[in-house]
């Protein structure tokens, strides 16, 4: 949508045309299929039907980065899937979000002090934006934080760039580790 | 055959290569020395009356205060029955081992009589850092020729199952966290 983003001042009435656009984010964050170890389990039983997740319209499993809007990083990222979780996360087009799944993503988990090759914390690699706490989390706090996330597309608006310019500054492709 | 049968076999056929014998465990083991490994392992592979043809692992244990490192083969003989009910049975069942010390870790493959040694010793060298030379999958670095790395990346820096294994507290400009010190940002 960068078409759009940034065209118009702060002051200007784009109220509809916002609640259409994050109407539209809102209801169909298609998550990457990312499943990096245990937590990925119950990643997926969110996607069955027991929970259900697409009727948040968050069903759509991608099995590319370049067709979702989602990464829920499930599982514990070690230092060499790290490179990888960056670069996936590079390919995603905008918007794009992503969810830490569970402790390891968090902080480390079960690996915060004595896990040599585990990342402390996805957000040490790529910018997140929604917290699931849990090891691992059970698929209804899962959805709580989907429905977090849409809560947080809501407030979006096509008048601002949301963090973007300030998240690239951070996480540029080259200067980030890659 | 009982693993002190077989420990008589190879005294008879090795004698001095033979460093030593423990049957006094749930575990008992053959101990020989690292130079003449393989010369051995084709023994007990081929020799009719053993044929311990499965390697099941490869264990190393690292011995700090001995400055020394054992690597143990577990192998049995599996062969096909003729009873119905039960397709394979296990007769011989032996573990070798093989000490080598901690700062020349060198041992000759074995890859090459069993096929299952090849991962097993990739992931020896790869975690405690003991160098299996002639093996099939080797590369050459700033370390010398060692079986390429099976877990952790090609770059990484030291053997992480050693004793005295430091943590790393940076990755490609990721930081770090251990029991005592931290390079992570504190917010
Ligand atoms: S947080 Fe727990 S369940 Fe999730 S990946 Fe880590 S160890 Fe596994």
């Amino acid at each position: 949508m960068s078409w759009i983003e940034n065209r118009f001042e702060e002051g200007m009435i784009i109220t509809s045309l916002d609640w259409a656009i994050n109407w539209g984010r809102t209801c169909s964050i298609w998550p990457m299929t990312f499943g990096l170890a245990c937590c990925a389990i119950e990643m997926m039983a969110i996607g069955a039907s027991r929970f259900d997740v697409d009727r948040f319209g968050a069903g759509a499993f991608r099995a590319s980065p370049r067709q979702a809007d989602l990464m829920i990083v499930a599982g514990t990222v070690t230092y060499k899937m790290a490179s990888r979780v960056k670069r996936l996360y590079n390919q995603m087009p905008e918007p794009k979000y992503v969810m830490a799944m569970g402790a390891c993503t968090i902080g480390g988990g079960p690996y915060f002090k004595n896990g040599y090759h585990v990342v402390k914390g996805v957000d040490l690699v790529v910018p997140v934006d929604i917290y699931v706490p849990g090891c691992p989390p059970r698929p209804e706090a899962l959805i709580e934080g989907l429905m977090r996330l849409q809560d947080k597309i809501r407030h979006q608006t096509v008048a601002r760039d949301r963090w973007n310019s300030v998240k690239d500054a951070a996480f540029s492709p080259a200067t980030g580790a890659n | 055959m009982a693993p002190e049968e077989i420990a008589d076999l190879l005294k008879k056929q090795f004698s001095d290569k033979i460093a030593g014998f423990t049957f006094e465990t749930a575990h008992p083991r053959i101990e020989v020395r690292a130079d003449a490994w393989p010369e051995v392992a084709k023994f007990l592979r081929n020799d009719s009356r053993l044929q311990l043809n499965f390697l099941r692992c490869i264990t190393a244990v690292d011995m700090l205060e001995d400055e020394q490192f054992v690597v143990e083969y577990d192998l049995f003989s599996a062969r096909m029955s003729a009873k119905s009910g039960s397709p394979w049975t296990i007769t011989n069942e032996v573990a070798i081992a093989v000490k080598v010390p901690r700062n020349s870790a060198t041992i000759p493959t074995v890859a090459h009589v069993w096929r299952a040694a090849d991962w097993h010793e990739r992931e020896a060298y790869d975690l405690m850092g003991i160098n299996f030379t002639g093996h099939p999958d080797s590369v050459t670095d700033h370390d010398g020729t060692h079986p390429r790395r099976i877990l952790c990346p090609d770059d990484w820096v030291g053997h992480a199952l050693q004793k005295d294994y430091k943590f790393p507290m940076e990755y490609h400009g990721i930081p770090a966290v251990t029991e005592h010190e931290q390079t992570r940002p504190i917010h």
